[in-house]
């Protein structure tokens, strides 16, 4: 009971002292660019509920999600071909090494050429940045399949769509985490940096709106919204690993016990 | 040591002469070359042996004697590069139906991420078998190895014998023609060998399977099979084929304390000595250039 | 024979890991390689010649070329790249002081870590990028701006890897310390450095990337010197080769910069267990 009292104490005590510091801080503040917390949990409420969640919010969100899907499907489906075969990893390696090393954000204005601004680049931008971490990972993993495992895939015949479900996939499922947990920041990145640079609405494009007509407690609240998204999509993104990976967590607990 | 070596089983070819049933194994002229970059090594130079249907055969060699390699080209994951590997009397290009391999390690052999249920019955799905035949033989193969509680379990909760028991399961109930174990037991402890090797001995007798044991542990040979196969070094080729003429009925503290047994212990632990010297059968040619 | 057959034994375990070899490969991975990136070049040239694409939206390859030869003749460019550095330098380097500062101080004192690890739990997630109308609004196109978003970036990289690396750290060791009396600073220096090192340098280079990418985007969204400026520059005015000359630069850059930290992991930690055991 003390125990669980104390990591309660331990977990919100110092986030409580954070807000506390920053509402007391700014509270008696006359300072054009800190507003006092006070306003800008105040406007909170009404800057964004209910129209800006859903003209703004959702959108953005939608077009992560899209981008992100397509990104995984594409980059796992293309890293399992990679992966599976030496030659054709050798053919890509230096390619992919210099794809992956542009700073993805640098494709905005290249694709705003192809697609123009709409949704179409938003959701295209967020695909060639989100891609290369899956892609990588997926063929890390599948290049790290244990050898005795596919022999004893290969002895009790199993179909290549059996393979690929109850082996492959499965067995490089941990690497795949790794790159779909850091291809979602990177997505979130760039859902916002597209919206700022061209856009009618979105997250970025309401923030960087409330910044030029400087609605500065509303764009405050907008980096708080963004913030809790951040941490929200982590957050799912950490139970859905945590399902799926089950085996794997336990496997090398069990590992580390020995 | 050796006062009465055992005759060989066989004749000069390896091919049993007092079988009137067609072999359910058969090795002819084996020979593969590996060729890495520039050099070539010949891991085994020429093997042939027939294995009779419901035979349990021991293969021992010295350490680096191509066990390993000679499984793998008869379970058909490897090509050979010369000779043949007929099972029941058809050709091996790739691993065949009708055979199940069990691995020495255990712990990489079984899909961590499914369960043990699942690591049994997959095979069975694959074989097409009917959903009430596949719980059927999951659940007796489970059963048979002395499993039947742990079901749900994953791999990794259980012990290194338990998982090896799982991976026999997964081969007892693929039902396969031919079952072969790649020093299955060399990572457990001593008493859990005892154990599995009992356990090899009971599937067998009550199966009916063919089992080809691959072991560098000469006890082991001597005490499981009704034959052992001993190698040469590489390149590799047959020393002997050592019949075991130890009663069928085997028991972990009398068998292995009689005369006998030491006799052929003490035989095979001889040839394994001059196989690692690189004395070859005198039936070889020597020298032949590759 | 013989002789050959011993050599190469040792590389052949005879424990079923035995290299499948039916698939052998003559031609060297390098060659490959190089070859990948020939074909790329030759589609990037071939795709807007025969039309597949509208030139005006990618140009071909050879033009891309002869503008970046073009750039290279500027002063503007070389200072833009001479800025994007300087940025990543030092938002890297103040980065990765503070992480390990940092991480060492909350990673050695459990009551510390404890308090702390839900509010870095909520802080990490959140993105760089939404800092960006705040750096503007303070700092305005002022290098500053970008600096604060590399840091910020770059600074969670490094203190979660730091963090892993303390918690390493053998207790039986810190055990030790302690019952010689060490000072919290020979502790530090003898059991917490050494343990976290190869940690550390994992930080460095994924903080190595990360500060390079931010860079670039600050640039590019704010408008503070740099090649990412310069993009958007050319992106506004129009000259698509100039953009993708640039865009190809900033790949090299990471190229680099990967290579590099790459090379500086293993070469700080050569004398490390853990690399000395892989080298064998």
């Amino acid at each position: 009971m003390a125990h669980t009292l104390r990591r309660v104490v331990l977990a919100v005590g110092l986030p409580i002292v954070l807000v506390a510091v920053w509402w007391f801080a700014t509270a008696s503040s006359t300072s054009f660019f800190w507003p006092p917390l006070r306003d800008i949990l105040g406007t909170f409420v009404e800057t964004w509920w209910p129209d800006r969640l859903v003209g703004d919010v959702l959108p953005s969100l939608m077009r992560l999600l899209a981008g992100f899907a397509i990104a995984f499907v594409l980059g796992v489906s293309l890293g399992v071909a990679i992966g599976k075969s030496r030659a054709l990893r050798a053919f890509l390696e230096p390619v992919l090494e210099f794809f992956r090393a542009i700073p993805p954000p640098v494709l905005v204005p290249i694709l705003i050429l192809f697609f123009g601004i709409f949704n179409t680049m938003k959701i295209v931008v967020i695909i060639t940045g989100c891609i290369w971490p899956i892609l990588l990972n997926t063929v890390e993993g599948v290049r790290g399949l244990d050898e005795v495992l596919s022999d004893t895939s290969r002895i009790y015949r199993l179909s290549r769509r059996a393979r690929l479900w109850h082996h492959i996939l499965p067995g490089a499922s941990p690497q795949i985490f790794a790159g779909a947990r850091q291809s979602l920041s990177v997505g979130i990145i760039l859902m916002v940096i597209s919206e700022m640079f061209a856009a009618s609405n979105g997250i970025g494009f309401t923030i960087i709106q409330f910044q030029r007509t400087f609605a500065i407690p509303q764009m405050f609240s907008g980096i708080i919204v963004l913030g809790l998204l951040g941490v929200a999509l982590a957050l799912i993104f950490r139970l859905v690993e945590a399902r799926i990976l089950r085996w794997y967590l336990g496997l090398r607990a069990a590992q580390r016990g020995e | 040591m050796t006062s009465t070596p055992p005759a060989p089983a066989t004749d000069a070819t390896g091919a049993r002469r007092d079988e009137t049933t067609q072999p359910i194994l058969d090795v002819r002229g084996l020979r593969k070359v590996y060729r890495s970059g520039d050099g070539a090594v010949e891991a085994i130079r020429n093997l042939t042996f027939t294995i009779a249907p419901g035979e349990l055969t021991c293969i021992v060699g010295p350490s680096g004697a191509g066990k390993t390699t000679l499984l793998k080209c008869i379970a058909g994951l490897l090509d050979a590069t010369d000779g043949e590997i007929r099972l029941d009397g058809e050709l091996v290009t790739g691993p065949p139906k009708g055979m199940a391999v069990v691995f020495q390690e255990y712990g990489r052999s079984l899909f961590p991420w499914m369960t043990v249920w699942q690591n049994v019955e997959l095979p069975l799905k694959e074989k097409k078998v009917t959903p009430a035949e596949r719980k059927r033989l999951v659940r007796e193969a489970l059963a048979a190895v002395g499993l039947a509680d742990v079901h749900g379990a994953y791999p990794w909760q259980l012990s290194g014998g338990m998982q090896q028991r799982v991976a026999i399961a997964r081969a007892v109930a693929y039902e396969p023609q031919v079952l072969i174990m790649d020093e299955p037991f060399a990572a457990v402890d001593a008493q859990t060998r005892a154990e599995l090797e009992d356990l090899v001995r009971e599937l067998w007798h009550r199966l009916g399977v063919t089992v080809l044991f691959v072991t560098h542990d000469i006890e082991e040979s001597v005490y499981l099979g009704q034959r052992v196969l001993v190698l040469s070094n590489r390149p590799t080729v047959i020393m002997e084929d050592v019949a075991i003429d130890l009663p069928d009925e085997r028991d972990q503290l009398s068998t292995r304390s009689m005369k006998r047994f030491a006799e052929l212990r003490g035989h095979v632990y001889e040839l394994i000595q001059q196989s690692k010297r690189g004395r070859r059968p005198d039936a070889e040619s020597t020298g032949e250039a590759v | 024979m013989m002789t050959t057959a011993t050599t190469i034994e040792s590389g052949e375990r005879p424990t079923g890991s035995t290299p499948q070899r039916r698939t052998e490969r003559h031609v060297p991975a390098g060659v490959l390689g190089a070859l990948g990136l020939l074909t790329l070049v030759v589609v990037l040239e071939l795709v807007p010649r025969v039309g597949l694409v509208d030139e005006r939206f990618l140009p071909p390859f050879s033009s891309m070329v002869s503008a970046l030869a073009q750039e290279a003749g500027t002063s503007t460019f070389w200072a833009a790249l001479g800025a994007t550095l300087t940025g990543w330098a030092i938002g890297l380097t103040i980065a990765l002081v503070a992480g390990v500062v940092l991480g060492i101080v909350i990673g050695s004192i459990p009551v510390v870590r404890a308090a702390t690890s839900s509010t870095i739990e909520f802080l990490r997630p959140i993105p760089s990028v939404a800092l960006i109308p705040l750096a503007v609004l303070l700092w305005g196109t002022d290098m500053k701006s970008t600096l604060v978003l590399v840091i910020y970036a770059t600074f969670w990289q490094v203190l979660l890897q730091v963090l892993y690396g303390v918690r390493d750290v053998d207790p039986v060791a810190r055990e030790t310390a302690r019952s010689y009396r060490f000072s919290p600073l020979t502790t530090v220096r003898t059991v917490t450095w050494p343990t976290a090192l190869p940690y550390v340098m994992t930080g460095f280079r994924l903080g190595a990337a990360v500060a390079l990418i931010l860079e670039i985007t600050g640039e590019l969204v704010i408008g503070t010197p740099g090649l990412g400026k310069e993009i958007g520059v050319a992106q506004s005015s129009g000259a698509v080769p100039q953009m993708y000359a640039l865009v190809i630069v900033t790949g090299l850059i990471g190229v680099v910069v990967n290579l590099i930290a790459r090379w500086g992991e293993r070469r700080a930690l050569r004398w490390h267990p853990s690399i000395r055991a892989e080298v064998g």
